[in-house]
């Protein structure tokens, strides 16, 4: 039987242009260019690899959010990805973790899995906490941090790099894996992808489409409230240390002042 | 609509991935191959993971489907950050794969074309000799038929070819004389030569101004002998082939100087803003203002020749003409942007570690190879009925 697989994959504002907050203190999408995530994008590869290694799979990419981002789906089709699932809605605008894991959970079940494939944090929100809530919302169990992972006999199996230590994680499917920036360089999308890419079936849902009421989702839905957002103060001179004679001693004492070391 | 300003879909999503791929993949690493004259095998492997060297040919040979528009954008942004990776794909497509593709049987297309088109194999095309480069015509080198043995036995000697003597070029496809016409006239035919034949010499790497990090060498073949079957196209029509080949290479080449001129605004640009002097950034001045105005200038319209050329092409069209005015206005405009581009770095701009000096090594091979400057005025004023 395939192995189906589904990959969450978020649409954020490009980490390189100047990102600021609208009015109602969300996101201001409109004035950056967006793209796929690209710690999603090792999401994808890990995907990719896994579906190569298998006798037969197929990968389902999802992603929640505005019209424009069918250009993330668009990027992992052409990575090679076989279809994808586009839930967007009026009623999404400023939605937080909790709503965000809600209709993630409803499409993937929508979309039939037997594994699901996360980024280790969106690079806009970072809040990393999607995989583990998501998980919890489809009831089956999540190995998370992978910097490596493969399928085999029934079970997904990974490395996680912690500080002190390697651990050997493993899971029954259907799982739940997040995969981190250390598990191998994404692919770029091939010509060959990319025109292919677009004969590739793109499902797009509403909330009605997924039963979710829409005030379990939206500003007013969410769990969290932006109270306040400002601009990162402008970096501060640095302090210059003149060595005469106590040089490293002083340089010492800063990085032991700043907690460095 | 007349005529369509913008790139479709799907080139403006290969134009935005070898964009990344440049910037994030080539431009980190490539001073240090420049610097050491040293091929970079591992840049190249990546471009041909991604496609690049199959971009235009049919996916039954291992291409990607796409055609030489889509090898053009490609180009165009990697010598925006580099030429020396950009000449690699351009001669490996164009030069080494491309004859195989237009002049070759079925037999010789499955042969070599799959391994070419995955950048696991490089090819060259050996034109020019010590004694003949504009005069292609003038070539020396000879096959001569070993009907007994069913070889051809080649003798002579190529100069700078490129993509000829790295650790992965599997093919040069040789220009020679095969014969002569009743009336005396050389014939020439282009005969295909795997790497490691026996008396197929690959000379060391050419001490070169510019394009370091790419690989240029002198060949010579003594009593080298290949199978017959290695005849490439018709026998005798070499020349009218070559000349076929070097019409669409000077699309790619325009490309490419598209691209280096476009970098050298890109560089400047970043340059004017934040380099200050008399206490203000010196892109302040009107003088740097309006350089980097004309260097905008150049490069769009530069691309623009390109772009209309290379749809002539894939639509089956006359492109001769276009071609060369492409060619022929790219290169010389890539050289004045790279000379602005230095100039407004200052002494920095003379610094190999700024990307600009590279720029500036590199733009002017671009008026000589693949046809000179010169060689594309005779072909214009040609095409406009001038003969004599
Ligand atoms: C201050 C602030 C303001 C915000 N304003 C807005 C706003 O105006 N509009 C808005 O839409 N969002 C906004 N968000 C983001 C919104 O809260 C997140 O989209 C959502 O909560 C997911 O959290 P995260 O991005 O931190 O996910 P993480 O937990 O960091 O993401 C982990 C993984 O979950 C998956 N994932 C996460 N989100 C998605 C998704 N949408 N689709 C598919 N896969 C996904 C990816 O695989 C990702 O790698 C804001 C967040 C913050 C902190
Ligand atoms: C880095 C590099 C890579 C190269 N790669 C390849 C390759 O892969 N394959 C290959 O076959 N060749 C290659 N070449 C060779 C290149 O194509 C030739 O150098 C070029 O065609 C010019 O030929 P030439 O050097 O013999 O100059 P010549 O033909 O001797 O020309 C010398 C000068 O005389 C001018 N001139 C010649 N005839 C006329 C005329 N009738 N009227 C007016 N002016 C004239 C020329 O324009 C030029 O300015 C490469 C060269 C370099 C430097």
């Amino acid at each position: 039987m395939s192995l189906r697989i589904v990959v969450a994959v978020k649409y954020v504002p490009d980490a390189t242009g100047d990102r600021h907050f609208a009015d109602d203190l969300t996101t201001d999408r409109d004035a950056v260019d967006g793209l796929l995530s690209e710690l999603d994008e090792y999401a994808v590869e890990q995907a990719l690899q896994i579906a190569e290694a298998a006798d037969d799979a197929e990968i389902t990419v999802l992603t929640v959010g505005p019209a424009d981002a069918k250009d993330a789906l668009r990027k992992a089709l052409s990575m090679g990805a076989d279809k994808a699932v586009h839930v967007e809605d009026d009623a999404l605008h400023g939605t937080d973790v909790m709503g965000t894991s809600l209709v993630l959970a409803k499409a993937i079940e929508h979309a039939g899995f037997d594994l699901v494939v996360t980024g280790m944090a969106s690079t806009d929100g970072t809040a990393g906490v999607v995989p583990a809530l998501l998980a919890e919302r489809l009831g089956i169990p999540q190995v998370t941090l992978l910097s490596e992972v493969a399928v085999s006999g029934g079970k997904v199996t990974g490395r996680r790099d912690g500080d002190a230590a390697s651990e050997q994680v493993e899971a029954s499917l259907p799982a739940l894996v997040s995969v981190t920036d250390q598990s191998g360089e994404a692919r770029y999308p091939s010509f060959k992808g990319i025109m292919a890419a677009k004969k590739k079936p793109v499902e797009a849902l509403d909330l009605s489409d997924l039963g979710i009421d829409a005030a379990d989702v939206g500003l007013a839905g969410a769990w969290t409230a932006v109270q306040e957002a400002a601009a990162r103060p402008a970096r501060s001179a640095g302090t210059i240390v003149k060595d005469e004679g106590e040089g490293g001693k002083q340089l010492a004492a800063f990085l032991a002042e700043h907690k460095f070391i | 609509m007349p005529i369509d300003h913008r790139l479709s879909e799907e080139y403006e999503a290969l134009r935005a991935t070898v964009a990344e791929f440049a910037r994030d993949v080539i431009a980190p690493k490539i001073g240090g191959f420049y610097e050491q004259e040293e091929f970079p095998y591992e840049i190249v492997r990546e471009m041909g993971r991604m496609g690049l060297f199959g971009l235009p040919f049919p996916e039954e040979y291992g291409g990607m489907g796409g055609d030489y528009f889509a090898l053009c954008i490609a180009l165009e942004e990697l010598a925006r950050v580099d030429s020396s990776v950009a000449i690699t794909l351009e001669a490996g497509v164009s030069l080494g794969a491309m004859p195989v593709f237009r002049f070759g049987t079925e037999e010789q297309k499955r042969e070599w074309l799959p391994r070419l088109c995955s950048g696991e194999m490089l090819g060259a095309f050996g034109l020019t000799e010590p004694d003949c480069g504009s005069d292609a015509g003038g070539t020396r080198t000879t096959a001569r038929l070993d009907e007994a043995a069913g070889q051809w036995v080649i003798n002579g000697t190529k100069s700078f070819i490129t993509n000829s003597g790295t650790d992965i070029t599997g093919l040069v496809t040789v220009t020679a004389v095969t014969g002569r016409t009743d009336d005396g006239r050389p014939l020439i035919s282009s005969i295909m030569v795997p790497s490691g034949t026996p008396g197929f010499t690959v000379s060391k790497k050419y001490s070169k101004v510019g394009w370091n990090a790419s690989d240029t060498r002198e060949l010579s073949f003594t009593d080298c002998r290949v199978p017959a079957a290695n005849l490439l196209g018709e026998m005798g029509r070499g020349y009218a082939q070559f000349l076929r080949i070097l019409d669409e290479g000077r699309i790619a080449i325009a490309a490419l100087a598209t691209g280096l001129a476009q970098g050298c605004v890109d560089e400047s640009l970043e340059y004017a803003r934040s380099r200050e002097a008399f206490g203000r950034p010196i892109g302040a001045n009107q003088a740097i203002q309006f350089k980097l105005a004309d260097m905008e200038m150049r490069a769009h319209t530069s691309r623009l020749t390109w772009r209309d050329a290379a749809s002539r092409l894939v639509h089956g069209e006359p492109f001769k003409k276009e071609a060369a005015v492409a060619k022929l206005y790219s290169s010389e405009i890539a050289v004045t942007n790279a000379r602005e581009a230095t100039q407004i770095h200052g002494g920095y701009g003379f610094m190999n570690e700024y990307p600009v000096a590279r720029m500036w090594r590199d733009a002017k091979i671009l008026e000589i190879g693949e046809g000179t400057s010169e060689v594309q005025r005779m072909l214009i004023a040609r095409e406009l009925g001038l003969t004599g």
